[in-house]
């Protein structure tokens, strides 16, 4: 009953103010996918948490409609000459939406409590380049020993343990966000709840109905809030895909971020180049336990590769919505060279011969079939590609069974090193760098499922990481690319992502771009 | 009676009590985590966690930890949720479930057996058919398949309701869920009671009402129903407890924010302090209903006795 | 006295409460005509798939998500979209192609001598087959293959990744029939006997076995299902208990209920002053009393088994694929609404009037077992 009464008051009042001609509200609805996992910054750790936390906070750096860097709450930035050095000027009469000043402060606060191990954040290891941050994170040092300084109250600076070259570009991620220190500080941790929290961003939180939306107004105090023309944003979880389309349909969605890939030709007639599918930094690939036999020979690993026929699993089984690949870093990063394994060009019947060729010299064939077992966490897309696989090797004398958990059990599974063959995994860029995803086969990296090592390709990576001159370190990146994944399989690479939108065509100012970021800052609504 | 109520209340603590306890423990043999995903954790990080979350002490120590806390009312937070206490998400999703689960469940009763009455009076005959026929397609559609036909059809193609969302609890937001709830019960409701009111109609005392010339209301209403009643009142407990919990598909589908998801969800993120709260409401709704029904079996039928 | 020959009519033959009922349920035309249809689908669909032009895992690669159809695939504006794919997987050039005696003759170039191997990628589509290099240039810059097409029958269209539906439906209804009905009854049968004896027996008895039911009810399901499946590994046996031992439950409920009320009933209480034991009471008297609302209520499991099984399935907990079952398919094709719509109304259709036919053979039995329907 209040409910509907005060929806009423609601709807009459702003009935009468638009008869009067005042403001009409713009409501952006945003499908989301998910939930977040939490609104603090440093504790997310999800694309769909990255989204929501854009449009409430402000990073250092921030980037636009088309995902390239822009100054964000730092106007501007000097870097030393040796590069491990930055300081960066805050922009004047900044304000957190309480009206107290963003100050060098409040990001020497959140800086620090990323790393605290007492928060735990899951992206604590973005921050690993400054100073001392991984080893505050391990306990073995204090958390005001890391790397930052306010040298004034509109002054910040970082020290950092080498030049970084993608430094700016981290600092559009949510991790690195600052919070007002004073609010964590009085309202612990209930300062992520609307009411409570106080952002420095385009737009501050009014509602959080946990499964409804999030609710999201704009900020008042914003530096640039005369540009912000979207009054609210509704973020709504839209975990069914279907249905997502179907409140796309009825005009309650005004955009969503993912669309059921097997409905895919269907969905493009119907709503035309509402649709909106294009290359985005991630990688879908398969991992082989290198340390079991047989999975530890190196042709037979080439030879399962070569005979996949990528094209098809990208047309048919993913409705184009992905893109074949042969390396593990995706096109698509300026400076950077991708590595192919060299059957990329081949065709697929000289592929398959001569997967057949070194099966045979290995005793494989329909006679003595090579048993594989592709392990996937539970999803209809997966299944149809492990499927189509399955499909695809049995001529070449490859027994391909297909065995799917649920989400928490295979990736425990990896994570414990349990056994498998095969197994499914993917991973999207945190940032715009080849580092990011090279790092997944460093020996000893938590991610490395395949368990690979191999000294010249640490050395390789080390050796990137220490470089001074951009070009150089992409130089030695792509060499490992070489080394590790066109040479050695580290990972069997299968498909890039795309980015899957569907946006109304009353949207204005969506521009897509291979992060698939859009902040809701720069659109408007007809 | 009165003396029986009140054991039953007592003994709901123990069962209360097993019910915890085994489901903590049989929580923790299955594989995995709160914090395993895709992008696998840091193990520095996932350790900070852990740590965070008790979850590195030894299991019992653990299990101990999480009984002080329930018996202070304290269900802890969410593991992967962590902005919301699991009493929080209970108290902003409770009440939707409920308020779908009552109508659904009151619906389902009503018109189901007045159905099944129906039926029963004109056994064998066109009406009787064509409830049995409605009813058996009833309950073999799934509920994720009346769903969607639900919204392509009154919500895409007449445009009558919305596809979906809670609107705030507005009333053409609920009709859609309630209906995808209410028609696989109505139809059970309707079967149980054909069958169990055709057995009571050919009971003798029934011949003998009829005998001494009792209206034809008299004798299924006051007569014949009562002894028709027990089947349909045993199934109507645990299908108000579950109805009552929420519906994990229906919710999911026209994205409603109850608890019903939190059964499924919990257990597959591993959220172990959700999944035991689940657990301790489901208890409580299975314990209290069941209460209820033994009592309503005294009541329908006097020869019942519990001593 | 004279011997007068004493005429005695013969001796009524007794008739048992289950001979009784075997005749009256054979009388009823709609429960016989049931129980031959469930006969016949279940014939069907362990021998059908033998019969099928189709294997149930076979993908046809062209053939994704076609609709069903009585006439043969491919249809004639498939064909020039299958040479193209075909060629340009080749990445080669598509001169053109012709239709001539029957073949369709299909004429490639390439920068590059072309090597005559190409033919096996026209072979690969599923539209054609037996194809031959008909002529070749002199400097091998040109090709032209003669190729015929090759006739498919779908007649129930095929799925999302291009395999026969019929095939496939047939073969998921093994998995459904054989879980929907072993399933169910393993649960009458457990849940009859338990809430039988707890109704029969009273006292404590009666609340510690309904508690037990209660703790059962509470426990989270899947835990317990994938703690199964961590222990046993992942066979068919496995969903039978997972399923088998959350619907005993709600059987045992009910049937203690009617244990509840039966037990006070006069003719019981004839017997236990005849000195039956309890064991015969609860055989020959409660149990065949109470098995109207029974088998009602089993006709009503059946659904709820197939589809708490898709739903295992769907979490990865069931049958894995390239194995299916009615209930997983109607899931699928739920989502495909309203755009494939074939993929949801085949499996609904076999499910529905399977179940249709279980009710009404229930409906039969009720009403054959019911002592008083005369």
């Amino acid at each position: 009953m209040n409910m509907n009464f005060k929806s009423w008051l609601v709807g009459t009042t702003m009935l009468v103010m638009g008869t009067t001609g005042a403001f009409a509200e713009v409501v952006f609805n945003r499908g989301n996918s998910a939930d977040p996992e939490s609104l603090d910054p440093h504790k997310t750790s999800t694309i769909y948490e990255a989204d929501i936390l854009r449009d409430l906070f402000l990073g250092l750096t921030t980037e636009d409609a088309k995902s390239e860097i822009i100054p964000g709450a730092a106007e501007s930035w000097t870097v030393s000459p040796d590069g491990k050095v930055y300081t960066f000027k805050l922009r004047a009469g900044a304000l957190w939406s309480d009206g107290s000043p963003v100050t060098a402060h409040d990001f020497v606060f959140a800086w620090q409590r990323v790393v605290d191990p007492a928060t735990a954040g899951e992206y604590a290891y973005m921050l690993a380049p400054v100073v001392n941050a991984e080893d505050i994170t391990a306990g073995k040092k204090k958390p005001d020993e890391m790397g930052v300084k306010a040298v004034d109250d509109s002054t910040f600076e970082v020290t950092l343990n080498a030049p970084t070259p993608y430094f700016l570009e981290m600092l559009t991620h949510q991790a690195t966000y600052p919070v007002s220190r004073a609010n964590v500080e009085a309202k612990g941790a209930d300062f992520t709840k609307p009411g409570n929290l106080v952002s420095n961003g385009p737009y501050t939180l009014a509602e959080f109905i946990p499964n409804d939306h999030i609710k999201v107004v704009k900020n008042p105090k914003f530096y640039d809030a005369a540009n912000v023309k979207i009054d609210t944003v509704n973020f709504i979880p839209t975990e069914d895909r279907s249905t997502a389309m179907k409140r796309f349909e009825a005009g309650e969605l005004d955009s969503n971020n993912d669309l059921p890939t097997e409905q895919l030709t269907d969905l493009k007639a119907k709503f035309g180049d509402q649709i909106k599918i294009g290359p985005y930094l991630g990688t879908y690939y398969y991992a082989f336990k290198i340390t079991k036999a047989p999975w530890d020979n190196l042709k037979l690993r080439h030879a399962i590769s070569e005979a996949i026929d990528r094209d098809y699993l990208a047309e048919k089984v993913w409705q184009n919505s992905m893109i074949p690949a042969y390396s593990f870093v995706p096109p698509g990063i300026t400076g950077y060279e991708t590595r192919t394994t060299d059957y990329a060009e081949m065709s697929q019947i000289d592929r398959e011969d001569a997967a057949r060729k070194v099966l045979a010299e290995l005793g494989y064939g329909p006679d003595n079939p090579l048993k594989m077992e592709i392990r996937s966490n539970t999803s209809e897309n997966h299944k149809n590609t492990a499927i189509a696989i399955q499909e695809q090797l049995k001529p070449l004398g490859v027994e391909v069974t297909y065995l799917n958990t649920d989400t928490k059990t295979h990736y425990g599974h990896l994570e414990q090193h349990g056994d498998f063959d095969v197994a499914r995994a993917g991973w999207i860029a945190d940032y715009k760098d080849p580092e990011n995803f090279l790092a997944l086969c460093k020996s000893g990296t938590g991610n490395n499922y395949s368990e690979y090592t191999d000294k010249g390709y640490d050395d390789l990576l080390a050796k990137a990481a220490a470089s001074a001159d951009p070009a150089e370190r992409m130089k030695s990146l792509s060499e490992a690319e070489a080394v590790g994944v066109a040479r050695d399989l580290c990972v069997l690479p299968l498909l890039y992502y795309s980015y899957k939108n569907i946006v109304s065509s009353k949207l204005k100012g969506w521009e897509d771009n291979v992060m698939d970021r859009h902040p809701s800052r720069f659109l408007s609504k007809e | 009676m009165l003396r029986y109520v009140l054991r039953r209340f007592l003994t709901a603590i123990p069962t209360l009590f097993v019910i915890v306890t085994i489901a903590f423990f049989l929580m923790r043999v299955a594989p995995g985590g709160p914090f395993n995903q895709e992008k696998g954790l840091n193990p520095v990080i996932k350790a900070n966690l852990e740590r965070i979350f008790h979850l590195d002490e030894p299991l019992w120590r653990q299990y101990v930890h999480y009984l002080q806390n329930l018996l202070r009312g304290d269900f802890g937070p969410s593991y992967n949720l962590p902005d919301f206490t699991v009493a929080e998400l209970f108290k902003s999703g409770l009440p939707v479930s409920l308020q779908l689960g009552a109508m659904a469940l009151t619906l389902a009763l009503v018109i189901g057996s007045a159905l099944g009455i129906w039926a029963a009076l004109r056994q064998n005959r066109l009406t009787d058919y064509a409830v049995v026929a409605v009813a058996t397609v009833g309950s073999t559609i799934p509920t994720f398949v009346i769903a969607p036909l639900f919204q392509l059809f009154f919500a895409l193609t007449l445009h009558w309701f919305p596809v979906g969302g809670w609107g705030g609890g507005a009333f053409i937001n609920k009709v859609g869920p309630v209906l995808t709830l209410t028609l696989p019960q109505l139809a059970i409701v309707a079967r149980l009671m054909r069958g169990s009111m055709i057995e009571s109609l050919h009971a003798h005392h029934i011949r003998t009402a009829r005998a001494l010339g009792l209206s034809d209301y008299s004798v299924v209403i006051r007569h014949a129903l009562r002894g028709a009643l027990l089947p349909i009142v045993s199934y109507a407990g645990p299908a108000a407890a579950a109805l009552l919990t929420g519906s994990v598909i229906v919710e999911t589908i026209f994205s409603i924010p109850g608890v019903g998801r939190y059964f499924v969800e919990a257990a597959l993120n591993r959220d172990y302090t959700l999944v035991m709260g689940t657990v301790v409401l489901i208890a409580i709704f299975t314990v209290l209903f069941n209460l209820i029904v033994d009592i309503l079996y005294a009541v329908i039928d006097p020869r019942v006795r519990y001593d | 006295m004279t011997d007068v020959p004493v005429i005695t009519a013969p001796a009524e033959k007794g008739r048992s409460l289950w001979a009784d009922a075997w005749g009256r349920l054979k009388a009823n035309r709609a429960a016989l005509w049931s129980a031959y249809y469930l006969v016949f689908m279940a014939l069907l669909c362990v021998f059908g798939p033998w019969f099928t032009p189709h294997q149930f895992t076979t993908i046809y690669q062209d053939y994704n998500r076609v609709p069903p159809s009585l006439s043969a695939y491919p249809r004639p504006d498939m064909i020039d979209l299958a040479v193209k794919d075909a060629v340009q997987r080749a990445r080669v050039q598509l001169a053109g192609w012709e239709e001539k005696d029957g073949k369709i003759f299909i004429t490639i170039t390439s920068a590059k001598p072309i090597d005559e191997r190409m033919t096996r990628y026209i072979d690969r589509s599923s539209v054609f087959e037996e194809t031959q290099v008909a002529e070749k240039s002199s400097d091998g810059l040109k090709l032209v293959m003669s190729t015929s097409v090759e006739r498919q029958y779908f007649f129930f269209g095929t799925d999302n990744s291009g395999r026969d539906m019929l095939t496939r439906t047939l073969m998921a209804g093994r998995v459904s029939l054989a879980i929907g009905l072993l399933a169910g009854l393993v649960a009458v049968v457990i849940g009859v006997l338990y809430g039988a004896s707890a109704g029969f027996i009273g006292g404590k008895t009666d609340e510690i076995m309904m508690r037990i039911v209660d703790v059962l009810y509470a426990l989270p399901f899947i835990f317990f299902v994938i703690m199964l499946v961590v222990f046993f590994g992942r066979n068919f046996v496995l969903m039978f208990l997972a399923v088998g031992a959350v619907l005993w439950l709600d059987m045992a409920r009910i049937v203690r209920g009617q244990a509840l009320s039966i037990k006070r009933q006069e003719y019981v209480q004839a017997a236990e002053a005849l000195g039956v034991n309890r064991w015969g009471i609860l055989l020959r008297h409660i149990v065949p009393n109470l098995l109207g609302p029974v088998v009602i209520y089993m006709t009503l499991l059946v659904p709820q088994v197939i589809i708490l099984e898709s739903f295992l399935s769907y979490l990865g907990l069931g049958v894995q694929e390239p194995m299916s079952s009615w209930g997983v398919m109607i899931s699928q094709g739920a989502k495909n609404m309203p755009f494939a719509n074939w993929l949801i109304i085949i499996p609904s259709f076999f499910l529905t009037t399977t179940l249709f036919a279980l009710n009404f053979i229930g409906d039969g039995l009720r009403d054959a077992l019911d002592p008083k329907d005369r």
